[in-house]
């Protein structure tokens, strides 16, 4: 493979053609604008690939789904109030189990907020349902993992049917690096038609008994649990010897990790977990090495919503400090963490 | 196959849904229909006809099947709605869909008040008339659709009919079938009883729908 001069952007838009998507719906918002008009401008050579500007994230998500009830791999990309908007899509994909692929681009939140970088969007990725959030969600921290877990996310959604969201920020978006982009896993078949010719189908979203949505509730509780067996993933570094690890994900898992070499020459043992599903979230991972270490120190660009996941999933049984750095909408630079680690560990 | 009619008897929607079926077996084209519903008393037809039906959202059909058609575009793909699924919460999304002459059919149940949530006023409520959240009856000017609709879109198919003449709507339900077949977009609004909520029966329900068409006129657009 050789190397790539590429945008964020565009390894994102490759990996969603490489994955075989076939449409894209999407309404412009920064920082995931890029997304829309880079698959728009590989559409205008490659027959094979549709688009379509909606007049809202609404119609975007909503698209998405009709496009994937007839067989066909598709995706959205968005940010911010629009992540907001694309929860209406998203409910409807959670509750009928659809491939649905949304491209998280994060920004700085309330509101309007800022537009380029947060971690914010976290809780809307996982729990912007009105239901219990079985999603799955990939936080990746390099440009390389940009392709990788693009790639993952729609492999993941074909393959169990759940709305699968690349949750990624602008700053990592608009970075530009060389790249080898390699992945190889399969794809997943995309052709899986729900409405095959022979075969009428009559779906709902919608039941009369609550005993019925209650035990469709628990099937896809089953299904979710098993796959979260099969690719619930996350990365550990320096860890062996660690009295303090730091939990990151995402960009700020990489500066974690600078962070971490740094700390490590002045003679402090530190380490990183990094989980790189935020959902199905590593939770046997996290409770292996609470056991073990005598501190986390969790470091977010959010007030705390990573923070809340590590505890939602913290065995209560385990006594263990935690620590944070949380910088709601601003980048966490490698000083700032050397910093923290060497105040905590005087 | 057909499952068991859940609609209040002397509902107006199962004959459209019969009429519109009853089209695509002539046309042989049940394999390639697709019929997405709004939420709305529309919700009831899921499993209604022996033809691949799948529920939305409310006001959300008409972008389901827009999505629908651009990965099947040799599907029929038909959005059924209510007219408040149409006219008010899905109202941007069907806006656009005529203007981009998106090849899909809309079909609009039009019963002027928002029947599944027991009769609150609709975008088609009329001047007077009483609902739940207009007890004093509606002084806000109702949504005429398909007038509107047709300012933005020249080459759609645009018609209004009523459940009460089912040979009119035959012809605007296959018109409106055609133009999604040479590539247009088409909607075809169906005043329909709604005894529940009219909270009339038998012979007035038909008064009621001709009292209708003074602020609904029929025809095409
Ligand atoms: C987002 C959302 N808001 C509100 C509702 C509640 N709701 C269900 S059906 C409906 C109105 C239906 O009226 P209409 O579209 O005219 O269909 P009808 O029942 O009259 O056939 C409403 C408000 C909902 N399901 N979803
Ligand atoms: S409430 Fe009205 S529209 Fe709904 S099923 Fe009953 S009669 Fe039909
Ligand atoms: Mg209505």
């Amino acid at each position: 493979m050789k190397k790539q001069f590429l945008t964020g952007h565009q390894i994102v838009t490759q990996a969603c053609i490489d994955a075989g998507a076939k449409h894209m719906f999407g309404y412009p918002i920064t920082p995931g604008t890029e997304i829309l008009t880079n698959w728009i401008d590989a559409a205008q050579t490659n027959p094979e690939l549709t688009q379509l500007q909606t007049e809202d994230e609404i119609a975007a998500g909503f698209a998405v789904c009709g496009a994937v009830m007839a067989g066909n791999k598709a995706f959205t990309a968005t940010a911010g109030p629009g992540t907001v908007l694309m929860q209406d899509a998203m409910s409807m994909a959670d509750g009928m189990r659809l491939p649905v692929v949304v491209i998280i681009a994060q920004r700085g939140g309330p509101s309007s907020g800022t537009v380029i970088y947060s971690q914010q969007e976290v809780n809307l990725a996982i729990h912007g349902g009105n239901g219990e959030g079985m999603r799955i969600v990939y936080s990746p921290s390099t440009v390389e993992e940009l392709y990788t877990h693009t790639r993952k996310v729609f492999n993941a959604a074909w393959k169990y049917r759940f709305p699968s969201v690349l949750l990624t920020d602008g700053f990592l978006l608009k970075t530009t690096q060389d790249v080898e982009l390699s992945f190889d896993t399969k794809n997943e078949k995309g052709d899986i038609t729900i409405f095959e010719q022979n075969k009428k189908q009559h779906i709902r979203n919608i039941y009369t008994v609550e005993e019925e949505l209650y035990e469709e509730l628990q099937r896809q509780k089953k299904d979710f649990d098993k796959m979260a067996l099969e690719i619930t993933e996350s990365e550990e570094y320096k860890i062996e010897d660690a009295d303090i690890v730091i939990i990151s994900h995402g960009i700020v898992g990489a500066a974690a990790k600078a962070a971490i070499d740094i700390l490590r020459e002045s003679g402090i043992s530190v380490g990183l977990f990094r989980p790189i599903t935020l959902s199905p979230f590593p939770t046997d991972a996290l409770n292996t090495l609470a056991g073990r270490v005598k501190k986390f120190v969790i470091i977010e660009s959010s007030m705390g919503q990573l923070r809340d996941l590590v505890k939602q999933e913290l065995d209560t049984s385990i006594a263990i400090k935690i620590d944070g750095l949380y910088k709601p909408a601003v980048g966490i630079s490698v000083e700032e963490i050397v910093e923290k680690i060497n105040l905590i560990s005087k | 196959m057909t499952a068991i009619s859940t609609f209040c008897p002397g509902c107006g929607q199962p004959a459209i849904l019969r009429v519109m079926h009853g089209i695509l077996k002539e046309k042989k084209v049940e394999e390639k229909a697709v019929l997405g519903l709004d939420i709305g008393c529309s919700l009831l037809a899921w499993d209604y006809l022996p033809i691949n039906t799948f529920q939305t959202h409310h006001g959300r059909v008409v972008a389901t099947m827009v999505g629908y058609k651009k990965a099947k575009p040799d599907s029929v793909s038909i959005a059924y709605a209510g007219d408040g699924g149409a006219y008010a919460i899905g109202f941007q999304s069907l806006l656009w869909a005529a203007i981009r002459d998106e090849p899909v059919t809309v079909i609009v149940n039009n019963n002027a008040v928002y029947a599944m949530t027991g009769g609150q006023t609709a975008p088609t409520t009329m001047i007077g008339q009483k609902t739940s959240t207009s007890p004093a009856g509606s002084d806000q000017m109702p949504v005429n659709g398909p007038e509107l609709i047709r300012n933005l879109n020249k080459d759609a198919y645009i018609a209004r009919t009523t459940m009460t003449d089912m040979k009119e709507l035959k012809g605007h339900l296959e018109k409106a079938f055609e133009a999604q077949a040479q590539g247009h977009f088409s909607l075809v609004e169906v005043l329909s009883f709604c005894p529940t909520n009219w909270k009339v029966m038998g012979a007035e329900l038909r008064a009621y729908v001709e009292r209708m068409q003074e602020t609904f006129p029929l025809g095409t657009f």
